[in-house]
């Protein structure tokens, strides 16, 4: 029997695969990586593509496809985290911008909603005072 | 006192309540039960987050990232503040509530500026309410959550702390303890503590696992740090990635423990309800035959007293 490694690929929302294998290849940024068991320690990170993973005892080999992520390689362990979608540094920048923009909207409108309440308050208060002087009238007219 | 057809119609309109906090309560418990298997489904891909975060503790890195770095003195906190969108579930989102009103004075007394990430309509219409600066905010999960969704909000906040505008980052959530219980915390996320064991000693949870952070206490470091791993592009990128992806995942689950949390006491406050609707009726019923009888009576001696009369 050919020697044998754990594999794991996991992504936060599910756990995609785990168990033995002789042969895996990896999509990383810099080009595909084979690991066989005995591996030395490496990280590092994916692109979108597929994971192939070759089981023990000649079966059918496993296709997984990543969209990026991170790969960990122990001597005997292969841990892909996979991610759950496409990512890149520019895409996460312009998400957190938008984000913040709308925020910062939210942050305005409550401004506006605030100002409304304080105006509401201060007519509801004049028309107090309004009611107040027009009683004080018929009551010094009668 | 009520007449008879006034107790009726009573009877009735709460009879249709009844049955709609019966609904509410069944859906919420068919939903718990996915929600727990969703909480379950993501522990793994921490687990081996957490492993591969020791694994690079104890290879010698000479780079030392940003989130691993405590800093001295903390003038400005970020904090994560996890409530539902939909009400009808208890005490849950006021209790979460409570406590990051608690802790918000708390830094307020030491001069500490705070930044509010409100993921959930409930937290974000009270924040709003009180004045909190809100710098992200999520809304409409709905019943299971997407990373993506989540994702941008906390990049927000990580630019923040990046940039030095704000020195920690905290989350406050509820922790799942079982159907009838669930409990607000609040925990240091950002940046991570080398023993932040004491986040769940503190609590004295299981289900609070992914809080625990990263565990080196007590733990034999068997390769005395003469190695280190090859990196693909290179050890900043990696790292930076690594822990990225460790603290969406710690969101990610805090956000699948919530909406368990959320459907649990639900399910049990609309229980309640019922319950209280079957008690009303009860009385209304009682009271309404109480009525008929006095009714007739009534009727039966003013009869008999008219024959005697005659």
């Amino acid at each position: 029997m050919a020697m044998t490694m754990h594999v794991d690929v996991v992504s936060a929302e599910e756990s995609l695969f785990s168990g033995l294998a002789e042969f895996v290849v990896v999509p990383a940024e810099e080009g595909d990586i084979g690991v066989y068991p005995r591996h030395a320690p490496l990280m590092a990170a994916l692109r979108p593509g597929s994971v192939r993973i070759q089981p023990p005892d000649g079966k059918d080999e496993i296709l997984i496809y990543v969209s990026g992520g991170l790969l960990e390689i122990q001597p005997y362990v292969v841990s892909v985290l996979s991610d759950t979608a496409i990512r890149s540094h520019d895409l996460d920048e312009a998400q957190a911008m938008e984000a913040k923009k709308k925020a910062e909207e939210l942050m305005v409108k409550r401004q506006a909603a605030m100002d409304y309440a304080r105006a509401q308050a201060e007519l509801a208060q004049a028309i107090a005072q309004l009611q107040a002087i027009q009683r004080l009238r018929k009551r010094t007219r009668g | 006192m009520a007449s008879g057809r006034e107790i009726r119609t009573k009877i009735n309109s709460v009879k249709s309540t009844q049955k709609i906090t019966k609904a509410m309560e069944m859906v919420a418990a068919s939903k718990m039960r996915r929600a727990q298997q969703r909480m379950l489904a993501g522990i793994p891909y921490w687990k081996r987050v957490r492993a591969v975060l020791r694994h690079l503790h104890y290879a010698s890195t000479e780079y030392r990232h940003e989130f691993l770095v405590q800093r001295d003195p903390v003038k400005a906190v970020g904090l994560i503040v996890i409530t539902s969108d939909k009400g009808l579930c208890g005490g849950l989102n006021i209790n979460v509530l409570r406590t990051v009103v608690k802790r918000m004075k708390q830094w307020r007394d030491q001069g500490v500026e705070v930044e509010v990430c409100a993921i959930g309509n409930k937290g974000i219409g009270f924040l709003q309410r009180v004045g909190a600066n809100i710098v992200s905010y999520v809304r409409g999960i709905g019943d299971s959550p997407h990373l993506e969704k989540l994702t941008p909000a906390l990049t927000v906040l990580f630019r923040d702390y990046l940039d030095g505008k704000i020195d920690q980052i905290y989350i406050c959530t509820s922790v799942f303890i079982n159907t009838m219980t669930q409990k607000p915390v609040v925990a240091q996320m950002v940046p991570i503590k080398d023993t932040a064991d004491e986040v769940a000693t503190q609590l004295g949870i299981p289900t609070a696992e992914w809080l625990k952070g990263v565990v080196f206490e007590g733990e034999e470091r068997t390769q005395e740090g003469h190695w280190d791993y090859l990196y693909e592009p290179s050890a900043q990128v990696i790292v930076d990635r690594l822990l990225r992806r460790a603290f969406e995942s710690v969101l990610y689950q805090a956000v699948a423990e919530h909406i368990a949390c959320e459907m649990s006491a639900r399910m049990v406050a609309m229980k309640a309800a019922s319950e209280n609707a079957q008690e009303l009726i009860e009385e209304l019923t009682l009271l309404y035959n109480k009525n008929r009888q006095a009714a007739i009576t009534q009727e039966l001696a003013e009869i008999s007293a008219g024959a005697a009369a005659v």
